[in-house]
């Protein structure tokens, strides 16, 4: 996905070519009112667009990783998740093992940063570790992966500490301006004076110019890059149900991450700062990721293979677009076969069957998968609905193949298929 | 006038040449690379296995004919000479090690053994590691054998002899095989 790549470092290069000019505005109207010649904040200018250029450049994954807490750790403390990176490792072709580290949250999450992909990091909350089992532990590790194959940290991390920075300089200031001013007011020297007067419009103009910085960091975040990060790890996996399933469970759960901010939120795999949305179908320009609904229906109906053509195709049928959605190269793979998903790669009280959905909620709604006739499975299976058909509940069969058995009591008007999530009408007469 | 624009075209000609041969030539090297991954955690499945059967041995004593057929599997894949034979090997390797697994279930105290538990983590993860190792050479190899026959790089590729890969197929009918579970 070379077009991806190449757009990304495009916009890397832009977003310092705009600091630039936004940071020598400032700099030329500050140095005119207060030293008459422009040049002088020009320089001053220039000098700070360097060091955070080069320090977002070249330090910005460790920055980011202090900023979440986040520790490394070693294979020693955790071989699984260890084996589970290295793996993805060989599957996605990096040239080196990404770092790993760990966030002591209980909010299941994760993130990737690096500005290439010799020098990435993962990071994993303890939530998520708990959380997850090993596929889709895996499924969410591949889908940071390709986020650092396709560049995404990169930019992501650029925008991230050179906006980060000059919005909390805003603060900075803006603290500074409210709270700090009665202590220099006694001071009579005109060189004080002076510089009370230079921070104080230093201040007013980063106050200015953040929440407009702000909003340049939400419309950077783009949902089309955590679709084609989805996209990349159902090819590196060739298991889109395991992301699928992680992210049903991170979505669905109501825990708060701790340490986050809008600056670092959107390079999380689901965004951490929740709001009180119900389920929506479309993406809105305002947020930093896509539906976690969305995302997930894509995955669960790629039929035909787990390449990026089949991602592609999902994608379409899901949101109704009609142009392709990823770029051509991609495009130009071959539909890639899902492999048989041995059962032995996961130890036995793990697995989840390929197939089988047998989600209870709340011991209310039961999903299937079709056992061979005649076999002593779909002879009990034969029974149960027997049973279930004698106490009164309704069976719904979704496109998808799940066959869902809503109980007679259930209010809810509208039943999301638990495999696809598409909406089905209650057949309930309370409704 | 014009001899600048045909020299300024044929310039740009070559630079666009050399890019696609480039291409060609990271893509066959990455097609390379990949596959010597394969052997490498190949390699990593036979220095793991004594471990493996000595942890087995300490608790498992009757059952000795499983422990010895999966050394003498390890050693032949060890020793196996061309690839064909190598690809025969390790198939039998990797069933002589489900057998192993499956006779362990019948050892609770084996079963619970944390030697145990981690050295059947670090297999999984390798048969994880071989089958992806395998994946992305042949991901490679798609990704070459596009090169090699999309248009505008299939002439540069016929030019300088870049011939397509072939991909890592099972030959072994019995691995394709999902293994059934009764009860």
């Amino acid at each position: 996905m070379w077009e991806v790549i190449a757009l990304n470092r495009r916009k890397s290069v832009f977003l310092m070519f705009l600091m630039a000019v936004l940071l020598c505005a400032v700099g030329a109207a500050f140095g005119d009112y207060f030293t008459g010649f422009y040049l002088h904040g020009v320089l001053l200018a220039c000098t700070l667009w360097l060091i955070l250029s080069a320090g977002a450049y070249f330090q910005g994954r460790n920055i980011f990783l202090k900023i979440s807490g986040a520790r490394k750790i070693t294979r020693e403390d955790h071989p699984r998740l260890f084996n589970i990176v290295e793996e993805m490792k060989i599957a996605s072709a990096l040239p080196a093992m990404p770092g790993i580290y760990i966030i002591d949250d209980p909010a299941p999450n994760a993130f990737a940063a690096g500005r290439s992909p010799e020098t990435a990091a993962v990071a994993v909350t303890t939530g998520l570790l708990n959380t997850l089992n090993r596929n889709e532990l895996q499924g969410v590790i591949a889908h940071e992966i390709g986020h650092v194959v396709n560049r995404d940290t990169l930019f992501m991390s650029m925008v991230g500490v050179m906006v980060g920075t000059v919005v909390i300089l805003a603060e900075i200031a803006r603290r500074t301006l409210f709270f700090g001013n009665n202590r220099s007011q006694t001071r009579t020297s005109a060189g004080k004076g002076q510089a009370q007067i230079i921070i104080l419009a230093a201040g007013l103009a980063l106050m200015i110019i953040s929440p407009l910085l702000a909003r340049i960091i939400y419309l950077a975040a783009s949902r089309k890059r955590e679709y084609l990060a989805d996209a990349s790890a159902a090819v590196y996996t060739r298991f889109p149900e395991g992301l699928a399933a992680a992210l049903e469970k991170i979505s669905g759960s109501s825990l708060k991450m701790q340490k986050v901010n809008a600056v670092t939120a959107p390079m999380f795999i689901v965004n951490p700062i929740k709001k009180k949305s119900k389920k929506k179908k479309r993406d809105s320009i305002f947020s930093t990721h896509p539906s976690s609904d969305n995302r997930i229906r894509i995955l669960r109906s790629m039929a035909g293979g787990t390449g990026y053509m089949s991602y592609d195709e999902s994608f379409r049928r899901v949101t109704g677009h009609n142009r392709p959605f990823l770029p051509a190269s991609a495009l130009q793979d071959a539909a890639v076969k899902p492999e048989a998903r041995d059962p032995k790669k996961e130890p036995a009280h793990k697995t989840m069957k390929p197939g089988i959905d047998t989600i209870i909620l709340a011991g209310t709604i039961l999903a299937q998968s079709f056992p061979e006739p005649n076999s002593p499975a779909s002879k009990a299976r034969e029974t149960c609905d027997a049973l279930w058909k004698s106490r009164g509940y309704h069976f719904i069969t979704c496109t998808c193949g799940a066959v869902l058995k809503i109980p007679p009591e259930l209010q809810q008007s509208n039943i999301p298929c638990l495999r696809c999530r598409r909406i089905h009408p209650s057949v309930n007469p309370h409704n | 006038m014009i001899t600048i624009i045909i020299l300024a075209l044929a310039v740009m000609l070559v630079f666009a040449v050399a890019g696609i041969y480039n291409g060609l030539v990271r893509a066959r090297n990455a097609v390379k690379n990949a596959w010597s991954q394969i052997d490498v955690q190949l390699k990593r499945r036979h220095d793991l296995i004594p471990n493996l059967v000595e942890t087995v041995k300490g608790y498992a004593v009757h059952e000795k004919e499983t422990l010895e057929k999966v050394i003498s599997a390890r050693n032949f894949a060890m020793n196996a000479s061309g690839p064909a034979e190598a690809g025969r090997a390790e198939s039998a390797l990797q069933s002589a090690l489900k057998s192993l697994f499956a006779v362990s279930e019948a050892y609770p105290d084996l079963k619970a053994n944390q030697n145990f538990l981690a050295l059947q983590e670090e297999l999984t993860s390798t048969e994880n590691k071989v089958a992806f190792a395998r994946q992305a050479y042949n991901d490679g190899v798609m990704q070459y054998n596009n090169r090699t026959e999309v248009v505008p790089s299939n002439i540069i590729a016929a030019l300088f002899q870049f011939k397509p890969s072939e991909f890592f197929e099972i030959d072994n009918p019995e691995e394709k095989e999902v293994s059934k579970v009764r009860f």
